[in-house]
């Protein structure tokens, strides 16, 4: 958050990832030269050519993420894509680990409520590429979900949960999305039952309805030329499962009843989340709540709840506010931890500064000054090809317009005070917020 | 307005994007006659730079019972100076698009800005400012020092794993002042004073103790320009003596325990390494640091391919060791045990993982694995400019030249399977060893957990 403590340097990590850049080789419809097709397994592309590193990143993302679970079974998605890295029909989860990592190559991956995705860097050069694509395809496509991997790994997720449970930051996190989605997928977070519930038959299920072709997207960035980027896409999708038609269709996500719960747990500090279902990734209202967000908890050392908070009282060492656009409404949330025994205080103090911004809304000088960072470091949002590859894949994946990041600029400066306001009053009503407070109650 | 910006940029990257691709440079640097040195990395790809400031004072500086002040000097530096008030620092920065923040270390106390380029003559003249014009006030820093109580609070006080962490470091050191926590004990922040971290400044924030790193789409020449004109007219100053404060030699094995609420148990375990001091004439260190590629280096290394995959003792295992610090070395081992088993089976798994080095080596196969991802990470790290900085500076601080970077690389790639035996032989011995096990403990005190087998008292 601010001003690190940093005891071994991974911390950093977070706030590192910065810069170098892609070259615009040639500009197609858009400014941004993001190149779009179909696979002829169906899958869509994405791929932007930056020559100026001899590497190339690749990501491959399918609609497998948690709101496609059975609620009893909470943690298959994690599970899944956990698994699909642990052996193929032709190697051992040791060989495909070794074939990674003897080119130098970087295989990860994340997988949340929407989203499940595999990503690889790799060197662009013929021998280092060929070995890693090879291997990212071999397990993309024929997964083999042994027997002795899914026990392992089924037994790894149990001991991360059960540790969870006794962390005030997961127990607070978990509550929160229960309360804001209930019955919706959203709120699923795995627990010992769902998780032990799991059999291996349900992985290898879960696998071939949603890792499919149709619905993989495929995000290309760096090295390489359109022809070259046919081919790895093709060479990635061919072999996926075909699914007929399109997914079940997911309930609509309602807005909770206004409500404050507390729980106790004996750490030293209360952790506190406020918030409600409120935005889409191609929502209307993005950039008022964009800009918004800056002037109300988003911006850095300058925010009202930094200010007011912890710069004025010194009641936290990190306070924030976001919104998580997902495919349907993600979260608008604030959070801060405080000792104990201010945690109503804070708590009070936290409410004074939301209800003054959902009464008034940003003042002109601070509209002025959220538009000013936002715009004026537009360009530290894609310096890196680490950084351009998040953004081209979020676009890829969501259907946002090619020209998203052309945009960007343009409607942030649009944003007025009158579009902000109407904007939180449409999308964060103060009588459905949901309070959890972890570490209440007791000394 | 936007638009245009915008389009202006990739006009830009196309027309550097050839020349980009065949110079990769290297670092220039040039001193000040205050003392400040300037080192200077141009990357054109993005219209974007990173400024950092490195003071070469960090908790390892810090006497007893004033633990954490080089941290709260830290958030003291943004409370502002003689003509910039409190806050508009960082309003600033925030106006010019930037994005900024700060570190505190062992070793040092570094601040940073991401900006685009035009910014960076105000940069270098709020760091310049801040460098010799600090007001710290008795009411800035009492409101502060609250904040920097939650940050422990958060950060150590209610995360097991890191007082495991901090006891290992307050046990295996009796003397160096690396056995006392960066961000301080909970007793010295209550009793510190504004006047404590006013002298902090006094003594360590001055330009001949201090370096500036600057990387991203710049001209060398014109950064050391501003540079001069900004930092040039800070004056130097004598530094405080430094005294050595060696460590003694370590006569046993030092074993404690932690008890804290959690699930699982939790084992760190750590010995006493060499760090890199002549980058020619040392050749452990980076036979140490192949040794960490060979257990840890990726997925199937040593340790999780025979302790999570195979045997299924932990559910989680590491291995760690860094070769530049100011002051002493370790190479840790650590990891979490899985459901059933205890912190001992791991202990003894470990310990035949070190026992298999010893008797059998490593094998060619493995060498290359880890010297071709050393390969490869000197092209992916080309991707980003702020991490390009990091290794500048760590370099510079740890006392070593930026000018090494490449030459350790080079020497890291030309280790022998013989020299990796030879230090986990010289190394990994009991005598160096402090062990710290993590004991869980129930969040409802009312009902004491039984204590899992095996776990040593």
């Amino acid at each position: 958050m601010a001003r690190d403590v940093n005891n071994d340097g991974k911390n950093l990590v977070r706030l590192v990832l910065a810069a170098a850049l892609w070259v615009a080789a040639c500009a197609a419809q858009a400014a941004l030269p993001i190149q779009h097709w179909t696979t002829s397994s169906g899958a869509r592309v994405y791929f932007v050519e930056s020559r100026s590193i001899p590497m190339l990143d690749i990501n491959v993302d399918f609609d497998a993420g948690g709101r496609r679970v059975p609620a009893d079974k909470a943690g298959l998605g994690g599970l899944t894509h956990a698994l699909v890295k642990a052996g193929s029909a032709a190697r051992s989860e040791e060989e495909i680990s070794r074939r990674i990592a003897d080119v130098g190559a970087l295989l990860g991956g994340s997988v949340d409520r929407d989203r499940a995705g595999l990503s690889l860097r790799t060197l662009s050069s013929e021998r280092e590429r060929a070995q890693a694509l090879a291997t990212l395809a071999e397990i993309l496509q024929t997964p083999a979900f042994p027997e002795a991997a899914f026990a392992r790994e089924k037994a790894r997720l149990v001991d991360a949960v059960k540790e969870d449970e006794t962390k005030p930051d997961a127990i607070a996190s978990k509550a929160f999305y229960r309360l804001l989605y209930g019955t919706h997928p959203y709120a699923l977070a795995p627990t010992r039952e769902t998780v032990l519930r799991i059999e291996r038959a349900d992985v290898e299920g879960f696998y071939r309805a949603n890792y499919v072709a149709g619905r993989a997207v495929v995000t290309i960035l760096g090295d390489a030329d359109r022809s070259l980027a046919e081919r790895i896409a093709e060479q990635l999708t061919a072999g996926l499962p075909r699914a007929p038609g399109a997914p079940a269709p997911l309930p609509a996500v309602n807005q909770p009843t206004g409500q404050t719960l507390r729980m106790a747990h004996p750490a030293s500090q209360s952790h506190i989340l406020l918030g409600l279902p409120a935005m889409t990734r191609d929502d209307p209202d993005y950039f008022p709540l964009l800009v918004g967000n800056y002037v109300l908890g988003g911006g850095g050392f300058v925010s009202r709840l930094y200010l007011e908070v912890r710069e004025k009282r010194g009641y936290a060492y990190s306070v924030y506010s976001y919104f998580l656009p997902l495919a349907q409404e993600g979260p608008f949330q604030v959070g801060l931890q405080t000792k104990k025994e201010q945690a109503e205080e804070a708590l009070a103090r936290v409410r004074i500064v939301l209800d003054e911004f959902l009464a008034r809304g940003p003042s002109a000088a601070e509209l002025k000054a959220a538009k000013q960072n936002l715009v004026g470091g537009f360009a530290l949002r894609i310096d890196s090809n680490r950084k351009l590859l998040e953004q081209v894949a979020l676009i890829a994946y969501y259907r946002l317009p090619l020209a998203w990041l052309d945009d960007f600029t343009a409607r942030v400066a649009k944003v007025s005070v009158a579009d902000v306001r109407a904007a939180f009053a449409r999308r964060v009503r103060a009588d459905h917020l949901v309070t959890v407070v972890v570490g209440s109650g007791e000394k | 307005m936007g638009i245009r910006m915008f389009r202006r940029l990739f006009a830009l990257l196309a027309a550097l994007a050839v020349s980009a691709a065949l110079a990769q440079g290297a670092a220039e640097e040039r001193k000040l006659a205050n003392g400040l040195r300037v080192i200077v990395k141009e990357d054109h790809r993005a219209p974007t730079v990173v400024h950092m400031v490195w003071y070469v004072a960090g908790s390892m500086d810090e006497v007893s019972g004033e633990s954490g002040v080089a941290h709260v000097l830290e958030h003291m530096m943004f409370k502002g100076t003689k003509t910039v008030k409190s806050g508009v620092f960082s309003r600033r920065i925030a106006a010019a698009g930037g994005r900024e923040n700060a570190f505190t270390n062992r070793d040092y106390t570094a601040y940073f800005q991401q900006v685009p380029k035009a910014a960076l003559p105000q940069m270098m003249q709020l760091e310049a400012d801040r460098m010799s014009n600090l007001l710290v006030t008795e009411a800035e820093f009492s409101r502060e020092i609250k904040v920097v109580m939650e940050e422990r609070r958060l950060r150590t006080e209610d995360q097991p794993h890191a007082l495991v962490s901090e006891a290992l470091n307050a046990t295996a050191y009796f003397a160096h002042p690396y056995r006392r926590p960066v961000i301080g004990w909970m007793n010295d922040l209550e009793n510190m004073s504004y006047h404590d971290a006013r002298n902090w400044y006094a003594r360590w924030y001055v330009p001949n103790n201090a370096f500036v790193v600057v990387v991203g789409d710049v001209k060398a020449e014109e950064v050391f320009a501003l540079a001069q004109k900004y930092y040039g007219r800070i004056k130097a100053r004598p530094l405080p003596e430094r005294k050595p404060q060696l460590e003694p030699e370590q006569r046993g094995a030092r074993r404690l325990v932690v008890k804290a609420p959690a699930e699982l148990p939790y084992l760190l375990m750590g010995w006493k390494c060499p760090v890199l001091r002549d980058v020619d004439k040392d050749w452990q260190p980076y036979a140490l640091e192949v040794l960490a590629g060979v257990l840890d280096g990726n997925e199937s290394a040593r340790l999780n391919q025979s302790l999570v995959r195979n045997s299924r003792i932990a559910s989680s295992v590491g291995a760690g060791y860094d070769a530049t610090a100011r002051g002493p070395g370790m190479c840790y081992l650590d990891g979490t045990p899985s459901q059933g088993r205890s912190a001992a089976e791991l202990e003894t798994g470990l310990r035949a993982e070190l026992a298999r080095l010893v008797e059998g080596g490593v094998s060619a196969e493995e060498l290359d694995r880890v010297k071709a991802q050393v390969v490869a990470s000197q092209i992916f790290k080309r991707d980003s400019i702020f991490g390009q900085a990091m290794e500048i500076a760590q370099f510079e601080t740890a006392g070593l030249s930026h000018q090494d970077i490449d030459r350790v690389l080079e020497r890291i790639k030309a280790v022998s399977a013989e020299q990796v035996r030879a230090v986990a032989k010289q190394y990994f011995v009991d005598d160096d060893l402090t062990v710290v096990v993590l004991e869980p403990q129930p969040l409802d005190r009312a009902t004491p957990r039984p204590a899992p087998p095996g776990v040593r008292h």
